[in-house]
C-alpha cells in the first residue's frame, strides 16, 4: 500500500472524483442546472417577436446568459456539500496541497458545466432552428476555453462566499463582473460562427478568452489557499 | 496611540479636510469663472474638471486598495485591511461622481444621456465590482476572515480590469480620444491644463480627507467591537 501523500494533481484527481462520485449518484444540481438551462431557453423564446427579430440574432445571446446563470448554480454546490458535517475540515487537514482542492473543485465543475452545454447545446439548435452542424467544432472549442475560466473565477469565488451569510446570493453578484471578458467574447465568436464566418474571423476574440484562462487559472490556484484559514 | 480613537474623534477641527474643502472650492470658482468655455463645447466642458479628476480618484483608489490587500496577505496588519476598506468606499463613491458627470456632459454633446462605449462600460463594471466587494465585506463578520477575502477579491479585480478593457475596447469605442495623456501632448490650452491640474490637487486631497476619515471611523469601530469582546469574556 502507497502510504505516500499524492502529489499536487494527483490529489486534484482525488477531489476532483469524489466531487463528481458525489454529483453523479445524487445527481440533484446536474439536473437543477439542466433544467433550468432548458427553461430559460424555451422562456427566452417568447421575450422577442420572432416575426421582427431572427432567431439567428438572439441566440448566442440567450445561449451565453442561459450558461452563465447554470453554471453559477453548479459552481455554488461545489464548496456547499462541504459544508454538511464540516467535510471541508476534513479536506484542509488530508495530507494534500491546498492548491490541489482548488484545482480538484475546478475541474469537477468544468465536468459540470460542460455537462450542461452538451445537452443545452443541441436543445438551443432544436428550439431555435439553427445550422449547428457545420461549426459544432468551432463551437465546442469557445465553448471549452469560455468555460475553463468561468469555472475557474467561479470555484474561487463559491469557496470564498460559502463561509458568508447569502451566500447563494453574493456569488453572482461577485462573480458576474468577472464574466463579462468572457461571455462578451464567447457570444460575440458564437454570433459569427452561427453567421456561417469563418473561425480565423473570431481568433481576437479565443485569444480573449485563452489569455482569461491562463492568467485566472494561475492567479485562482495561488490565491486559493489564501481564503482558507491557517 | 496615546488617546483612546473616541477622543481623537472628538479632539476639533480635521485641518487636513478643511484643506481639502478650500481646494475643492477654488478649484470650482477658477473652473466656472476664470477659465474660459470651450469653442465648441461651450459650458458643458466645464464638467471635464470634474469628470477627469474623479476618474483619476477612483482609479488611484481602487489601485491602492488591491495594493493595500496584497500587503495584507504577507503583514496581516489590521491598518491596511481599514485602508484597503475605506479607500474601495470613496473610490465607489468617485465612480458613481463619474457616471453621473459623464452623462450630464453626453447628453448636449453626444446627444444621449448613456452608450455603449468602451471606457464607459469599463467604468460601469469597474462600479459593479467594487459593489460586490464591498457587499462582500459587509456579509463577514469575523474580522480577519474579511481580510482575507477582500485581499483576494481586490487582487482578482486589478487582473480582470484590462481584460474587461480589452474585450469592450474591440467591441467598440466612441469616448473622446485622450486629452490630457495624448501622445502629441495635452491638447489643451494653457489655462485650461492649470485649472485642470489645480481640480486634480484638489479631488486628490479631498480622496486623502476622506480616506482618512474613513479609516478613523473603521478604526472606532473595530475599537468598539473588541471593547465589547472584552466585557463578554471577562
Amino acid at each position: 500500500m502507497n502510504t505516500a501523500p499524492p502529489g499536487l494533481l494527483a490529489a486534484a484527481w482525488l477531489i476532483a472524483r469524489k466531487d463528481l462520485a458525489i454529483e453523479f449518484r445524487t445527481r440533484s444540481a446536474f439536473l437543477s442546472a439542466l433544467v433550468l438551462s432548458l427553461l430559460s431557453l424555451v422562456i427566452f423564446y417568447f421575450a422577442w417577436d420572432p416575426t421582427a427579430v431572427a432567431a439567428l440574432d438572439v441566440a448566442p445571446g440567450i445561449l451565453w446568459v442561459t450558461f452563465t446563470f447554470s453554471g453559477l448554480l453548479g459552481l455554488h454546490r461545489s464548496f456547499g456539500v462541504e459544508a454538511q458535517e464540516r467535510a471541508m475540515d476534513a479536506l484542509l487537514v488530508a495530507p494534500v496541497p491546498r492548491e490541489s482542492i482548488f484545482l480538484g473543485k475546478a475541474f469537477a465543475n468544468l465536468v459540470f458545466v460542460l455537462g450542461v452545454q452538451l445537452v443545452a447545446l443541441p436543445a438551443l439548435a432544436l428550439f431555435y432552428n439553427l445550422p449547428f452542424g457545420t461549426v459544432v467544432s468551432s463551437l465546442a472549442l469557445v465553448m471549452v476555453l469560455a468555460a475553463i475560466g468561468l469555472v475557474c473565477v467561479g470555484t474561487l469565488f463559491a469557496g470564498i462566499t460559502a463561509n458568508t451569510r447569502m451566500a447563494e446570493l453574493l456569488l453572482p453578484v461577485l462573480a458576474l463582473p468577472f464574466f463579462v471578458p468572457i461571455v462578451l467574447p464567447a457570444a460575440t465568436a458564437t454570433a459569427r460562427l452561427l453567421a456561417g464566418r469563418p473561425l480565423a474571423e473570431s481568433m481576437a476574440w479565443l485569444r480573449i478568452l485563452l489569455a482569461f484562462d491562463l492568467v485566472f487559472l494561475y492567479a485562482c490556484t495561488i490565491a486559493f489557499p489564501f481564503t482558507l484559514e491557517d | 496611540m496615546t488617546s483612546t480613537p473616541s477622543a481623537r474623534a472628538r479632539a476639533g477641527i480635521d485641518w487636513f479636510a478643511l484643506v481639502a474643502i478650500v481646494a475643492m472650492g477654488a478649484a470650482f470658482v477658477r473652473a466656472i469663472v476664470f477659465t474660459p468655455p470651450d469653442r465648441l463645447q461651450g459650458f458643458a466642458q466645464k464638467i471635464f474638471y470634474v469628470h477627469l479628476p474623479s476618474a483619476w480618484v477612483a482609479f488611484l483608489a481602487f489601485g491602492l486598495t488591491a495594493i493595500a490587500g496584497g500587503v495584507w496577505l504577507f503583514l496581516k496588519d489590521p491598518r491596511l485591511d481599514r485602508f484597503a476598506e475605506s479607500s474601495a468606499e470613496v473610490g465607489v463613491i468617485f465612480t458613481t461622481g463619474v457616471l453621473i458627470s459623464g452623462p450630464l456632459w453626453g447628453k448636449p454633446i453626444w446627444g444621449a444621456w448613456w452608450v455603449w462605449d468602451a471606457r464607459l462600460t469599463l467604468t460601469l463594471f469597474l462600479w459593479f465590482l467594487y459593489l460586490g466587494y464591498l457587499v462582500l465585506r459587509s456579509a463577514v463578520d469575523d474580522r480577519e476572515a474579511r481580510a482575507r477575502y477582500s485581499a483576494v477579491v481586490g487582487i482578482l479585480g486589478a487582473l480582470l480590469i484590462p481584460f474587461i478593457h480589452l474585450s469592450v475596447y474591440i467591441f467598440r469605442t466612441q469616448h473622446p480620444t485622450p486629452i490630457v495623456a495624448n501622445p502629441t501632448g495635452i491638447q489643451m490650452p494653457g489655462v485650461m491644463i492649470t485649472t485642470l491640474f489645480l481640480a486634480l490637487g484638489a479631488f486628490t486631497l479631498l480622496y486623502v480627507a476622506l480616506v482618512r476619515a474613513r479609516m478613523r471611523l473603521a478604526s472606532e469601530r473595530d475599537a468598539l467591537l473588541d471593547q465589547a469582546a472584552a466585557e463578554s469574556t471577562p
